[in-house]
């Protein structure tokens, strides 16, 4: 009786000091799947935390973490070593992610990318890049000299098919007689194979070249080419400053300081959270001049109206490759229809790989 | 000989020193950069069965890969070892999905050997009758067998529930390595490694085969002269080597990983290389080098979350052991002698 009393109050009194503490020493780790210096998706990510660190609240991150058995381990150092929210910032954390989340009630869990999120402590995240997908396509629609758009693609998940369809399908409203060729190199990450999958494109006719990989190979080949190039996650402009029309830069930082202070003031809250040009996690990088003031005017109009929702970028009707509706006219297509996407569009050529 | 197996503490005291005055010119105080890199990740019982759980393959495929180098046989493909037999042994795994039985998790882990062991003769054929380089062969054939799990992963054996995520469905609990402690993640496949060490002192020291692969190694004329049949014997390094290298892929999907997807293997066959050297080819000293190497890299997580040290600072201390390694054996072995120059005579 006395002992189980004793042993209340020990781990009553041990809680209450833990509670009190936590909010001075209020942590957030993060794990990078790249080193922070690859200026694509951890650069990103990094500059998010800085901004959550510049917000006053003490950091960790861990870089190149690999998406295999060691993943786990980190996500649980930090959990161990009083982080008090983790952002993991890859698609294979998932599980990990959730296997650690279980040990550690307290510890809030941000993972980007996935759809697992079997914790209440467990939150997702990720950006509507496909809207900043549907600006690119407008602007190759009307640059483009050969009526070939080139697409280096990493994997043939929802993400990427909604970019390339976005595209395609924005593209297709300006110049009809658009299509997309499209190189899978089955990589987030490798400049050698990106470089290579670029100028393929562009020996087949492509003279606008953009990718769903991270590296800043494939605007530095197209440069070297002179063909039209888009950077990715970041503003990629001062690698191929005459080839970049735009970028479609990921924005991390706000989202972050905002779960991070949420977590610290003790409202933060399991969502799942898709944001999009609107709330400004997708933004883009200075239009080229050479795009002309007048396109960049449209452009800019585009932008504000996906922002406000006066356009949707997948508004029917839609067709797939063999001509049948994936969207009536006059509707647009759901959130639910979007995360699972795996077919293409018309005018997108070839097979997705299976 | 016993400065012979002093050397690899030399290098590992003078990687420590060279680690130390590394943390010092960034700028960290040296001792406790040394202190978050070598004692934290051990400092209790998670962290110390980490090291184990990190251990474990590089100690399997460093033990294969000894049978090769001692004889002389350059395989420095155990990265397309490990990655085939993960794959053999995953389709398995995959193939009783959903099905229950104490057989299966040992016909997983047997297909996995046979995997890295069939990946493993490829060389050694080659080798023996069409005088190929097994360098090269090995080396390009990890390229082969990591785009053939590529090609895997996305395509035919993808989980169908996946979106299309470029990873196999999960493996049932039947195919799974038994823990050896609930809340740890070390697993029977430490058992396995252990078996390894034993059967490979047992044959490496007490059987006609150990003695044919040291000769051999010691001077390949002599082996001939003695008239053993090398080209069995190549093949036979070759295939114990694969089938190490096999089973520490196996244990790494049937273990801590669960799947197969494209990052089972952080460069462990490579890295295992540097182990089999740190541990004089022989097999306790493999155990020992396998738990220093392991440490670099779980120190390097740590110095990083700790201290922000970058992580890529356990590549460096891999590269200075081996690199203190070589050193202090080159000084070791042979004799420093200045040559009297004006002589202008050689002497050898």
């Amino acid at each position: 009786m006395y002992k189980n009393f004793f042993r209340y109050l020990i781990s009553a009194i041990f809680l209450l000091g833990f509670s009190v503490n936590s909010n001075a020493d209020f942590k957030v780790g993060f794990v990078y799947v790249g080193p922070t210096g690859d200026h694509g998706w951890t650069f990103q990510h990094h500059e998010g935390r800085n901004a959550v660190e510049a917000a006053g609240i003490k950091t960790t991150f861990v870089e190149s973490v690999p998406e295999g058995a060691d993943a786990e381990r980190v996500i649980r150092q930090l959990a161990q070593s009083g982080h008090d929210l983790i952002f993991t910032t890859s698609f294979g954390y998932m599980d990990p992610t959730n296997k650690v989340a279980k040990d550690f009630p307290n510890v809030k869990f941000e993972h980007a990318t996935g759809y697992k999120r079997e914790h209440s402590n467990v939150s997702t995240y990720s950006a509507r890049f496909y809207e900043g997908r549907t600006l690119l396509g407008h602007i190759a629609g009307k640059m483009t000299k050969t009526n070939t758009i080139g697409y280096i693609a990493s994997f043939p998940i929802p993400e990427v098919i909604r970019g390339i369809n976005a595209m395609t399908l924005a593209a297709q409203k300006v110049n009809p007689n658009i299509k997309t060729k499209i190189v899978w190199v089955f990589t987030w990450y490798d400049p050698g194979k990106e470089a290579e999958a670029a100028q393929a494109l562009i020996d087949q006719g492509a003279d606008v070249i953009m990718q769903h990989t991270d590296s800043t190979a494939p605007v530095q080949t197209a440069e070297k080419a002179g063909v039209w190039s888009f950077g990715q996650a970041s503003d990629m402009q001062r690698f191929a400053p005459k080839s970049i029309l735009t970028s479609i830069i990921d924005d991390w930082a706000p989202y972050y300081v905002e779960r991070a202070i949420a977590a610290r003031d003790g409202t933060w809250n399991q969502q799942d959270t898709w944001h999009g040009l609107k709330e400004g996690m997708v933004a883009m990088g200075p239009y080229n001049s050479a795009m002309g003031a007048d396109l960049v005017k449209e452009v800019e109009q585009l932008q504000k109206d996906l922002a406000s929702g006066k356009v949707h970028s997948f508004t029917g009707p839609i067709y797939d490759q063999k001509g049948n509706i994936l969207v009536a006219e006059g509707k647009v297509a759901d959130d639910g229809m979007l995360a699972g996407m795996s077919v293409y569009v018309k005018g997108v050529e070839g097979d997705i790989p299976k | 000989m016993a400065l012979y197996f002093f050397t690899p503490f030399i290098a590992i005291i003078l990687t420590i020193l060279g680690g130390g005055i590394i943390f010092y010119i960034l700028g960290f105080n040296p001792i406790e950069a040394l202190k978050f890199y070598f004692i934290t990740p051990i400092s209790n019982l998670y962290g110390f069965s980490e090291l184990l759980l990190k251990a474990t393959p590089l100690c399997l495929i460093a033990i294969g890969l000894s049978f090769c180098f001692k004889s002389n046989n350059w395989n420095i493909g155990a990265e397309g070892q490990l990655t085939f037999g993960a794959i053999v042994g995953g389709g398995v795994a995959l193939l009783f999905y959903n099905q229950e039985g104490f057989y299966i998790l040992p016909l997983v882990i047997i297909a996995g050997a046979i995997g890295g062991m069939i990946f493993a003769l490829i060389p050694a054929i080659l080798k023996t009758y069409f005088n190929t380089n097994e360098i090269l062969v090995s080396l390009m054939l990890v390229y082969v067998s990591k785009l053939l799990l590529d090609y895997l992963v996305v395509g035919p054996w993808s989980n169908p529930e996946g979106f299309n995520f470029p990873e196999t469905r999960q493996f049932s609990d039947s195919s799974r390595m038994p823990l050896l402690f609930e809340g740890l993640r070390i697993h029977a496949g430490i058992f396995l490694a252990l078996a390894a060490v034993m059967l490979s002192w047992f044959v490496l020291y007490k059987t006609y085969l150990g003695f044919q692969i040291k000769v051999s190694g010691l001077s390949l004329k002599t082996a001939k002269y003695a008239g053993f049949k090398g080209k069995t014997m190549i093949l036979v390094v070759f295939m114990i080597s694969g089938a190490c290298a096999g089973l520490a892929g196996v244990g790494e999907i049937t273990g801590p990983i669960g799947q197969l997807h494209r990052m089972i293997s952080p460069d462990y066959g490579f890295t295992a290389i540097i182990v089999a050297f740190l541990g004089r080819l022989n097999p306790f000293g493999i155990i020992f080098a396998s738990l220093v190497v392991a440490l670099t890299y779980l120190g390097a997580e740590t110095a990083q979350i700790f201290l922000q040290i970058p992580k890529y600072t356990g590549q460096v201390f891999q590269g200075m052991i081996l690199f203190f390694l070589l050193a202090s054996d080159y000084l070791l072995f042979f004799k420093v002698k200045i040559l009297n120059l004006k002589k202008n005579e050689l002497r050898h």
